[in-house]
């Protein structure tokens, strides 16, 4: 098989058994990429000469005996997290020059692992997108059709994960950013708990709803790859301190006995059938296992897209407000004084959907409308929230399609901000409950790929891994390779 | 800021914006934006808000609006000193400097 065909865990093996050393691993994914991305877009940059330097490091340090649980593995991270000496971007013009002077606790924690960085993924303009063409940098294209998004706003990792640029991908779901673009790309997409995983170094967009992810193949190697990201960090004031598990070895647990909720809405006209059927039969697999299904009811569920873009739009113009052309990023020439000077960095610096949703954000946070948008909807969130703890009193897993259509055609969606905005339909109310959730390969419908959506109880990331692994034991979805890629 | 336009009809932009509360938005946000985005954002603002003004219908009365999605506090820590001094770092990626100073336009004549 060939290096870039093999999985993270296949890799690991390959390396220790010393088939290949790291850094033919990394120059076989660093030619790859050079020769492929130009169809795709799915790098902002590459940071070859780093890449050779670690990977003969850990190739040093196995010959010495001496290693992470990631050694000599490559990886790419998406631009959202810092990289201490490397352009962190945030897929933004405001922050095109931003040499990040730290790096963030998941890309520090990766690289003590012994991982290899390959360099960073494009994405929507600071996370605000689901189908990457917000990004500063141009749209990615989808592997398995060139005309097609993968989604976003992890769109650049889960492009460079399907076309087979690199094993794992970070990234990061505020409203579905990490699963949706799995979904349309058959990988494997997982959002943990909220604070399960550090957002320090991680640029935030919607604090109460970021959270730091993985886009990978297999629930194996999202496992592997969590086991090292999760964790208490004390310079993450939202990170909770709670006992990291040890994913890989609860994935071989029986699915057996496993309680599978449905939710009626999640079935309803606004998915597309043939999705519906796949996800259907993919429900049928996990029933073979042992899992038994009952129906389980959200009541209201169908508020969570209008709540979200209420709370998200509300946080992320008061994170945004640190983009100030003063002290980092991008800063408007000759400015008439200093309101100006704001104004126009600002005006000049962000992107269309940016703005939109810092506008959005400043008017539902305004002085007499507080009331009737803000509050109301983190109310309505709190209902949310609470109709989810009362589906995992009788269910283990809540189960159902990671998004309403395969990918979409660029261009279909940009001029209609809701129509984009109801991608993200099944995915959101993960985000606002703080709940994990994955998405895996689960068929296609003319040649595109779909998604199986999993949810799981706060802290449930090893029953969705481990409901996600035997899945994938008994198909084999997630080997497809896009024909263009493979 | 004007009061919300509301019109009797239901349908699309039931509740929508004008130009002058949108210049008063980008003010409130320090956004300078151009006549041409000034014109779509009246009508975008006003698909979003609209939007989300479904958000009136649900019961909420007595609900507690949430604060944190797992009911977690906010931790505290020993007040002491952890950061080192790392400001020339920091100001490598700043637009203008001068003796450690961010530079800004002239605010006090």
């Amino acid at each position: 098989m060939a290096l870039h065909e093999m999985t993270l865990s296949e890799l690991a093996a390959g390396l220790a058994a010393g088939e290949f050393s790291s850094v033919e691993l990394t120059q076989a994914l660093l030619d790859r990429i050079a020769a492929e991305d130009g169809k795709l877009n799915a790098l902002i940059t590459v940071t070859g000469d780093q890449a050779i330097a670690t990977a003969k490091k850990a190739d040093a340090d196995r010959a010495a005996g001496r290693g992470g649980q990631l050694a000599g593995l490559p990886i790419i991270h998406k631009d959202i997290f810092c990289t201490r000496g490397v352009r962190t971007s945030c897929g933004s013009k405001m922050l095109d020059n931003f040499i990040s002077p730290y790096d963030a606790t998941i890309v520090e924690r990766i690289a003590q692992a012994g991982a290899v960085m390959l360099g960073k993924a494009n994405m929507d303009e600071f996370a605000m997108g689901s189908s990457n063409e917000t990004s500063f940098y141009g749209p990615v294209r989808n592997p398995w059709d060139l005309d097609r998004s993968p989604g976003g706003s992890s769109g650049g990792s889960a492009a460079s994960v399907a076309a087979r640029f690199a094993p794992a991908a970070t990234a990061t779901d505020t409203g579905g950013s990490i699963r949706q673009p799995a979904a349309l790309t058959n990988t494997v997409g997982l959002k943990p708990t909220y604070g399960r995983v550090s957002r320090y170094g991680m640029i935030a967009f919607a604090s109460s709803l970021d959270q730091a992810g993985t886009i990978t193949r297999t629930a194996e190697d999202a496992a592997r790859l969590l086991s090292v990201m999760a964790g208490f960090d004390a310079r993450d004031s939202t990170s909770i301190d709670e006992p990291v598990p040890d994913y890989v070895a609860e994935l071989g647990e029986a699915v057996k006995g496993l309680r599978v909720g449905i939710v009626r809405q999640h079935f309803d006209a606004g998915l597309d059938p043939d999705c519906g059927a796949r996800v259907k039969e993919a429900i049928a697999v996990l029933e073979s296992l042992g899992a038994r299904t009952t129906e389980v009811d959200l009541p209201n569920i169908d508020l969570s897209v209008p709540t979200y873009y209420v709370v998200a739009p509300a946080e992320c113009s008061s994170n945004l407000s640190r983009f100030d052309g003063v002290r980092f990023g991008y800063r408007a020439d000759d400015p008439e004084d200093l309101f100006d000077l704001y104004c126009r960095s600002r005006g000049e610096g962000f992107g269309d959907e940016v703005k939109r949703r810092i506008m959005t954000g400043t008017y539902v946070l305004s002085a007499g409308y507080y009331d009737a948008y803000y509050l109301k909807a983190q109310q309505v969130r709190q209902l949310i929230a609470d109709d989810f703890r009362k589906a995992f009193a009788d269910v283990d897993v809540i189960a159902g399609p990671t998004s309403p259509t395969p990918a979409f055609r660029l261009g279909d969606k940009v001029d209609d901000p809701i129509t984009m905005y109801l991608n993200d339909i099944y995915t959101i109310g993960a985000n606002l409950a703080g709940l994990p959730g994955i998405s895996v390969p689960c068929g296609f419908v003319d040649g595109l790929p779909v998604g199986l959506h999993l949810v799981g109880p706060h802290f449930g990331e090893s029953v969705l891994l481990r409901c996600a692994h035997q899945y994938q034991q008994q198909t084999d979805w997630h080997r497809a390779s896009p024909e263009a890629f493979s | 800021m004007g009061g919300r336009n509301t019109t009797e009809n239901p349908g699309k932009n039931n509740v929508s914006l004008d130009k002058d509360q949108v210049r008063h938005i980008a003010t409130l946000a320090r956004l300078k934006l151009t006549d041409e985005e000034y014109d779509e954002s009246v009508d975008k603002l006003s698909r979003i808000v609209d939007f989300v003004d479904q958000l009136s219908r649900a019961d909420t009365d007595g609900v507690m609006p949430m604060a944190h999605p797992l009911d977690a506090a906010q931790r505290l820590r020993p007040d002491v000193v952890t950061e080192t001094d790392d400001r020339d770092r920091f100001q490598a990626n700043a637009p203008s400097t001068r003796d450690g100073l961010y530079l800004v336009p002239k605010v006090i004549e």
